[in-house]
């Protein structure tokens, strides 16, 4: 990365790893998780709250200096909130099928932890552009556990990615459904969400000792 | 009947945490000891109580498509609904604020088992999920809205209390070391949300679809779906009905 730092490439490669918000800091898991039965609905969900996330920490981190500490949540809620108006409006003007299925947890994006987590933590403290930077690092490493999440409860549960019947057609028994592979339409229901990530949990803390939990 | 119903369907059906998993950040990050997840499941259902039900106001009289007619005719014809998320958070961030110091007034032992636990109930997505709710379901009175506050902050206690009092067990289990901690506690949520569907069938007697299903995205998702297939199906009959014909 000849345009960044050392320093600056590793506010954003952390987070998608060995920082990554979701596993580790255990931030934002809550508005997410529904939504993931779908691959499409994820991509959508992880693009949106990088985009808050990403503007957000620039302007949090523009307006450091200003903001009075006791009314600073105030300031920052009312900040997430303008960005996520502007996300819900462009879906509903441009995917409102899309918007229809996500409901509410667009609106939810306001009170994900990560954002108020990071400015807190971090916009508050940096630059602008370092800011910037930390936005899109965490935001990028949640929406990589969410599209994880979003691809294998579509593959397993209807058998498709992004509508795409890609293990064959069910119906006409074509491809695996030939050999005799039904669909796992368990997979579809909320509670293996959290499973799936427990599983991702597992393995990230399998493969790196160093961030198993006494 | 109408007020039982809706007050049993939050507390299981449509439970917070494990229908719609709100909540989930400060669910699992107090729910190390019992005691202590008590005091935010509290908390949570004392400001669910409070902000459902004004926001309910002000969906009603502010934020809805004419809403506005209440001021003289020339307003009828304005929708604000846009604005409810902004508006939705600021009332929860002030009555939080609010609550905090007028607890602290009246009530110091209550504030001091409560007071650390209400300025993170502010950023707790189950405090605005249960407004957005509130709005995307339409709840008809402020009665209901009262009711619906209460009831799936109840839920919310039941889930933590539970998960504390299943944590605080796991403690002596040899769980697998990557496990330990926050993997288990995603896989043991699941778990009880899995029991928790077979409350699906509880309010219609299983017969027919549970009220749940109309507003949760998933299961919309899988209805399509299902009439999708309906469709193919039927077009492949047609299809092989008019081979066979020929």
């Amino acid at each position: 990365m000849g345009l960044l730092s050392k320093k600056d490439s590793k506010l954003i490669l952390d987070p998608l790893a060995d920082n990554n918000p979701i596993t580790i800091q255990v931030l934002g898991i809550c508005s997410a998780l529904a939504i993931t039965a779908q691959l499409k609905a994820s991509i959508v969900m992880a693009i949106s709250v990088v985009f808050v996330l990403g503007v957000g920490n620039v302007v949090i981190s523009l307006m450091r200096n200003i903001i009075p500490s006791k009314i600073r949540i105030i300031v920052q809620l009312v900040v997430v909130a303008a960005l996520v108006i502007i996300v819900d409006q462009v879906l509903k003007a441009f995917a409102y099928e899309l918007s229809k299925e996500l409901s509410v947890f667009i609106g939810l994006i306001i009170t994900n932890c990560i954002i108020m987590g990071r400015f807190e933590a971090f916009a508050l403290g940096n630059g602008p552009w370092r800011s910037f930077l930390d936005g899109i690092g965490n935001a990028a490493g949640y929406g990589v556990i969410l599209i994880i999440v979003g691809f294998f409860r579509e593959l397993l549960g209807s058998g498709t990615l992004l509508g795409f019947k890609v293990l064959g057609d069910p119906i006409s028994k074509t491809g695996l459904y030939a050999l005799g592979y039904e669909n796992n339409g368990f997979m579809l229901l909320s509670p293996m969400a959290l499973i799936v990530i427990g599983i991702i949990i597992w393995v990230q803390r399998s493969r790196n000792k160093e961030l198993i939990e006494e | 009947m109408e007020h039982i119903e809706l007050f049993f369907k939050s507390i299981f059906i449509d439970n917070m945490v494990f229908a719609t998993f709100l909540g989930m950040c400060s669910y699992l990050a107090v729910s190390k000891k019992v005691s202590t997840a008590v005091g935010l499941g509290a908390a949570v259902i004392f400001v669910l109580a409070v902000t459902v039900p004004i926001n309910w106001l002000l969906d009603q009289y502010l934020l809805q498509d004419g809403a506005l007619a209440w001021l003289g005719e020339e307003y009828a014809s304005y929708d604000l609904g846009f604005l409810s998320f902004i508006l939705f958070i600021a009332t929860i961030a002030t009555m939080v604020q609010l609550v905090e110091i007028v607890v602290e007034k009246f009530s110091p032992s209550l504030y001091n088992s409560l007071g650390i636990f209400l300025p993170l109930i502010a950023v707790n997505c189950a405090i605005l999920g249960g407004s957005l709710f509130m709005q995307s379901r339409e709840i008809p009175t402020l009665g209901l809205a009262l009711n619906y506050g209460i009831s799936s902050g109840i839920g919310w206690f039941l889930a933590i209390l539970a998960i504390a009092a299943i944590r605080e067990k796991i403690r002596y289990s040899n769980v697998p070391a990557p496990l330990r901690g926050l993997g288990i506690t995603f896989i043991i949520t699941g778990l009880m949300a899995i029991g928790f569907m077979s409350f699906g069938g509880m309010l219609t007697g299983g017969d027919e679809e549970t009220p749940s299903l109309d507003s949760n995205p998933e299961n919309m998702g899988i209805k399509t779906e299902q009439i999708q297939e309906e469709n193919t199906e039927t077009a492949q009959t047609v299809e092989v009905s008019t081979i066979t014909k020929q």
